[in-house]
């Protein structure tokens, strides 16, 4: 059996009254790519920006490698307005700001592409590198940190030409095509050295074309990073040929989970998908 | 690779322009005529000042995307700071007469031993002093304001700096502050002139003094803007979700952002103090802050030679080439120019930033540096340093 990367237990969001994640478990392996499907509004961002810190679950648990990244049970006013279930099976409070949750090893995409717009592509992994930099202020204001800076430098010009992005280096990020924007901002994930990558939509809006090359891409960082992938995807395509195994979520339930070829024949996730046979006929 | 050679030689290039600007002004204090030329001098000592605190206003709102207003009551910290603590003993009890003199009853340059050394390491050190308070200060009210996103935290810290302001005119901190009555008599940038045994002076250096100071400190700014810091100081003013993924601590570095720009708003405020020979708080108001942000949005939000330049421009107009608008003028034939009286020359002024926003809206340089610009045109090398010391 392969080691968790990431675990999350009964994971709920409740904003006011509304239950956008209502006890989500999953696992995703080491080198795994497992994706998370689901008709709009389901819930799935909202998973994603539990486990990295953007938003504090209402309950459940969030765990990197065995360590518990985020746990939260039920407080205050929402004690009463609680709606989800697994009420006290949560005792503990653990919390990480999105930064102290990349530092631990998480990097994530955006649904809609969130660049460093006005900077080159290649200050824009450069910026991902200032993380990991053994550096203070003044150290890097008089320059005392040339080497630290000379490896930075070093590191984000290879990690561009390993992405095939380095004749774009001195481009400003915004002006690059939108395939090209996309795999930046993997490229730029990548850089700050994760164990897991969140991808959110990484095939969104792309034509046939883009999506082959960004399967094939995605893939093939995976083998050469040794990285476990976990994303979110519209593309049936692409999640069928690259996914281990699936999640399904609708109305912030887990309704499915399995191989991409049980899924698809999953009876529920084909209603979630197309509509309940009742509906079809009024 | 190459980029790095390439800000190598900009670096080298930007010293040597600096280094000669540094020679003229040397050359000009000492050729030209100082009764006739005092607006000229005048405008170049506070062009050096505004320059400063215009680069350090741009570090926050420029390059970190924070829109404060609180860089009059940082350079208030900062005066006051210098002020009372280069005054000379003896001078004391004539500066503080309506409190039966000071509180505070030492002088930096006397405690390094008075004479040139003494001034010049006092000096120092009270603008560094300077700078630390208003760092210090800075950094609590952080603590709360730096929460709050653009509108708010500027109207937060504009409500900071009137604070200030006010609490240092109230009376009972009078033997600390003075009350609302000026500081003066502390080292000035004349003091820097070097006399004969007869006490004329023989090397006028106070123009030099102002240059080299701003100078030190706006190259300081651009080391850290150009650091890895200053990368992630614009990656919080692109995008501070995505930035916040990549790793950079938003408070931290935006608390960073914070204080040292409020420092080198304290270190200009010292060297402002020492340009107007006087410090009192009554001056820092909020058209201050607004003169600096008008300096920033015209030479370029997040441009530093910009700021420079825009700086030199600001200054030159409001306190130079548009006075005579301020005169009436008759003609020869006896016709009286229309318009020219008292105050004409700020409406003019108005309407001269009023073009410069509506028609240059990204300001003089937008968001390129004097280098870049020769580098696109040129492509051969590349050339230009800072605009003004």
């Amino acid at each position: 059996m392969a080691e968790n990367v990431l675990r999350m237990e009964d994971v709920t969001m409740q904003f006011g009254g509304v239950v956008a994640v209502d006890g989500l478990s999953l696992e995703v392996d080491q080198g795994e790519i497992v994706a998370l499907i689901g008709p709009n509004g389901a819930g799935k961002t909202t998973a994603f920006n539990c486990v990295t810190g953007v938003y504090e679950p209402t309950n459940g648990r969030v765990s990197l490698l065995g360590e518990t990244i985020v746990e939260n049970h039920p407080q205050g006013k929402m004690k009463a307005q609680y709606k989800g279930g697994e009420a006290g099976k949560f005792t503990q409070v653990v919390s990480h700001t999105p930064d102290q949750i990349t530092q631990k090893g998480i990097a994530r995409t955006f649904q809609n592409i969130r660049l460093f717009g006005a900077l080159t592509v290649f200050d824009n992994v450069l910026i991902a590198k200032h993380m990991r930099a053994k550096q203070n202020f003044l150290s890097a204001t008089f320059r005392l940190n040339a080497k630290e800076e000379k490896r930075m430098r070093e590191e984000a010009m290879a990690l561009l030409a390993e992405q095939d992005l380095a004749q774009y280096a001195d481009e400003v990020a915004s002006s690059l095509p939108y395939g090209l924007q996309r795999r930046l901002e993997i490229a730029r994930a990548l850089a700050t050295e994760p164990k897991l990558l969140l991808l959110d939509e990484p095939a969104a809006g792309m034509n046939p074309q883009e999506t082959q090359e960004l399967t094939d891409f995605i893939k093939q960082i995976r083998t050469e990073y040794g990285l476990t992938i976990f994303m979110i995807e519209h593309h049936m395509d692409l999640v069928m040929q690259i996914s281990d195994r699936i999640y399904v979520l609708d109305f912030g339930k887990l309704i499915a989970k399995g191989t991409p070829a049980e899924v698809q024949n999953d009876q529920r996730v084909i209603e979630a998908y197309l509509g309940v046979a009742d509906d079809a006929e009024n | 690779m190459l980029k790095e050679k390439k800000s190598k030689t900009g670096v080298f290039i930007a010293l040597v322009c600096v280094a000669v600007l540094l020679a003229v002004a040397i050359i000009l204090e000492n050729t030209l005529d100082p009764t006739k030329n005092t607006i000229f001098f005048t405008v170049l000592k506070k062009t050096a000042v505004y320059a400063l605190v215009a680069c350090s206003m741009n570090l926050l709102n420029g390059f970190t995307g924070l829109f404060s207003l609180g860089q009059a009551g940082f350079m208030l910290l900062g005066a006051y700071t210098y002020a009372i603590l280069t005054i000379p003993v003896a001078q004391r009890p004539a500066v503080y007469y309506i409190y039966n003199g000071s509180a505070i009853n030492f002088s930096l340059p006397e405690l390094f031993g008075g004479g040139a050394v003494g001034l010049i390491l006092g000096v120092l050190a009270a603008l560094i002093l300077a700078g630390v308070v208003a760092a210090a200060v800075a950094w609590l009210i952080g603590l709360p304001v730096l929460r709050l996103k653009s509108d708010y935290l500027a109207i937060a810290t504009l409500g900071f700096a009137e604070i200030i302001r006010a609490i240092f005119q109230w009376d009972a901190l009078g033997p600390v502050t003075n009350g609302a009555n000026a500081l003066k008599n502390y080292p000035t940038f004349s003091s820097f002139n070097i006399k004969g045994a007869d006490g004329a002076v023989t090397v006028r250096l106070s123009i030099f003094v102002a240059f080299l100071l701003s100078a030190v400190c706006i190259a300081i700014i651009l080391l850290l803007i150009n650091s890895s810091y200053g990368r992630a100081f614009k990656a919080i003013r692109e995008d501070e979700v995505a930035a916040e993924a990549m790793g950079i601590n938003l408070a931290k570095h935006k608390r960073l952002s914070f204080c040292i720009s409020s420092f080198f708003a304290g270190v200009g405020g010292g060297l402002f103090a020492m340009f107007a020979n006087q410090a009192q708080a009554k001056t820092f108001t909020t058209a201050m802050t607004y003169e600096i942000l008008l300096i920033v949005v015209i030479g370029g939000i997040g441009s530093i030679s910009g700021s420079c330049i825009a700086a030199f421009l600001y200054v030159a107009c409001s306190e130079w080439w548009l006075r005579f608008l301020d005169n009436e003028i008759t003609l020869k034939s006896g016709f009286k120019v229309p318009l020219l009286r008292n105050g004409f020359r700020m409406v003019v002024f108005s309407i001269v930033i009023m073009i410069v926003v509506l028609f240059f809206r990204r300001g003089i340089m937008g968001d390129k540096e004097l280098p870049d610009l020769f580098r696109k045109r040129k492509n051969t090398k590349a050339k230009g340093g800072e605009g003004n010391g």
